[in-house]
């Protein structure tokens, strides 16, 4: 049985239209990783799976309950975890974990146990009695996974888990998730805007743009589809004809996915190797003096510019804004 | 429903116990009614038709002045909504099985607990500068069920107001803009026969003066228990009605997320 499936979400705030049909579904005890660049929606999809808000239209179940039908039934099923700390400051990491058991009917003996069973799990029992307010960002974000998974969760929404961390702090999280995706039997479903993120946690991703899921899958079958590899052109300085230039690209032998961003042209080749030096001949034969010229084995961020037509990096500049 | 109740005692106990780690707060608590009950009560006690038939003036402003600051605490108390939401705790919340109502509940009797407190405080200092609650031990039950109904009625719908403006900066303006008003259209400082005729009718629809005529006659005749019983019934009902209202603003805030 899957654990989430979401079907034809659709959001929309004022002006934007956040979700546009986001389905997908998500596999009992895996890793799955909702990708995209900022402003993408993957928020607003975690919003809704985890009943805060309602879309607009679609349909949706979270650990076999519907989450529109029976929004407190799937509650006492998940932990979701905000973008933004849920943490209460002027508490201490015990007593925002106590209260969060008590929202969900824990008590006693149980509860405390529990408590301090994830203190240690989650590696604040040192700091268990001091008032959060002093806490540093990571271990604010830490606490807000153990708040999330006081009351035995079969699903765990983190969305965001390592935006505002410092790198190190970042690869600790990492760290963290592995465990509790092999220690707690919990699916997760995590959003991130970091391409070697859900590389390195999902088992699966899903790529969403613009309120769209454009695809599905293993972020190795994703990367295996779009065969061969990326070469970057980067023209000399001077040189303002980047149209014909793109024309004499697109004549290499087995080139797809050719495009330009700046003096950088890009397209895809079966052999990096081998088509180098044809393109260089060609570019030099017409005039278009290089500058530098790399080539990369597909990552997710040519996935993504494979399935969306746009550059991840740019795309999630323009979503902050 | 008792699982509601649960989460709201909790919640309670959440609040309490943060405000007690805030000293500035409880010095302020303490410090603000007395400073009001001091200086207003200086500054009209040579005014004689003020006293509306009390010894004093300050027998006359302690049960006002109770009402005033209790209905002020309830105006402001949605500014810990808006520190909630800020902190993305209400979150939290409303993705496990906590009851809306709850959440709204806790606070309205958070505001409650604390006006009683403040009116505990002003009673004592007011015996100590010779004010007599003439309505006995029944007498300050009212006073005190005044504070908290007043403070609970405002607390509701300061709650609702915050879930639908959410930031700090129209919830001060929202504040200002219904506290002042209804205070002066109310006979805390001054007695209704001394009003303009239109401020004295108005001042009958006026919640927060419901609250002081309750305390006032409990305080100065310990008499007309019936219409402050009525007086206290309708804020009864005035704190149910914007404590659901509250409520009901979650909607709106959650189709804003």
């Amino acid at each position: 049985m899957d654990a989430i499936v979401a079907e034809e979400l659709r959001k929309r705030y004022k002006t934007v239209q956040a979700l546009d049909g986001v389905s997908f579904s998500v596999r009992e005890g895996e890793v799955f990783g909702l990708l995209g660049p900022n402003g993408a929606g993957k928020s607003t999809a975690v919003r809704s799976l985890a009943t805060l808000t309602r879309p607009d239209s679609g349909s949706a179940t979270v650990a076999g309950e519907d989450v529109l039908r029976h929004p407190n039934r799937v509650r006492s099923k998940i932990g979701y975890v905000a973008q933004d700390s849920g943490v209460d400051w002027e508490a201490t990491a015990r007593e925002n974990l106590l209260l969060q058991g008590r929202i969900h009917a824990m008590a006693g003996k149980p509860l405390k146990m529990r408590v301090d069973e994830l203190l240690e799990l989650v590696g604040l029992a040192d700091a268990a009695d001091r008032v959060a307010r002093g806490y540093s960002g990571g271990m604010k974000r830490r606490l807000d996974i153990a708040i999330g998974l006081v009351h035995r969760p079969s699903v765990l929404f983190l969305d965001e888990p390592t935006t505002g961390l410092d790198p190190e702090a970042r690869a600790a999280m990492w760290i963290e998730v592995e465990r509790l995706a092999q220690q707690e039997s919990l699916t997760i479903l995590l959003t991130t805007h970091y391409l070697e993120e859900a590389d390195r946690l999902a088992e699966r991703v899903a790529i969403v743009s613009r309120g769209t899921v454009v695809v599905e899958g293993t972020p190795t079958e994703l990367k295996a589809n779009l065969r061969g590899e990326l070469v970057t052109v980067e023209l000399a300085d001077g040189n303002n004809h980047i149209e014909a230039a793109l024309e004499v690209l697109t004549i290499v032998e087995g080139a797809t996915d050719v495009a330009s961003e700046g003096r950088q042209l890009r397209a895809r080749v079966p052999n990096g190797a081998q088509a180098i030096p044809v393109i260089l001949s060609a570019l030099e034969e017409q005039g278009f003096p290089v500058g530098s010229v790399t080539t990369a084995k597909p990552s997710l961020d040519d996935v993504y510019l494979h399935y969306t037509g746009r550059d991840f990096a740019s795309e999630d500049q323009e979503g902050k804004s | 429903m008792i699982q509601a109740l649960r989460q709201t005692g909790w919640m309670i106990v959440r609040q309490l116990r943060n405000l007690a780690r805030e000293p500035i707060w409880i010095v302020m608590m303490i410090v603000q009614p007395i400073v009001w009950l001091v200086l207003y009560g200086q500054l009209f006690s040579r005014v004689g038709p003020l006293r509306g038939g009390a010894n004093s003036y300050i027998e006359f402003l302690a049960p006002g002045i109770i009402c005033m600051n209790s209905f002020f605490g309830g105006s402001w108390a949605g500014m810990a909504m808006i520190m909630d939401l800020d902190r993305h705790v209400v979150d939290r919340f409303l993705a496990a099985p906590a009851s809306r109502f709850a959440i709204i509940l806790s606070q309205v009797v958070r505001a409650g607990i604390t006006a009683v407190l403040q009116a505990l405080l002003l009673l004592v200092l007011g015996l100590a500068l010779g004010v007599r609650v003439h309505g006995g031990a029944l007498g300050w039950l009212v006073v005190f069920l005044a504070a908290a109904l007043l403070a609970m009625a405002f607390a509701g719908l300061s709650h609702g107001i915050a879930l639908l403006v959410r930031t700090q900066a129209s919830m001060i303006a929202a504040a200002n803009f219904i506290g002042l008003p209804l205070m002066f259209i109310s006979s805390i400082l001054i007695p209704p026969s001394t009003m303009p005729h239109w401020i004295e009718v108005a001042s009958k629809f006026n919640p927060v003066n419901w609250g002081v005529q309750a305390a006032r006659n409990a305080v100065l005749t310990g008499g007309h228990w019936g219409s402050t019983g009525g007086y206290l019934l309708l804020l009864l009902a005035a704190a149910a009605v914007t404590s659901l209202f509250a409520t009901w603003c979650f909607r709106a805030y959650q189709r804003s997320i």
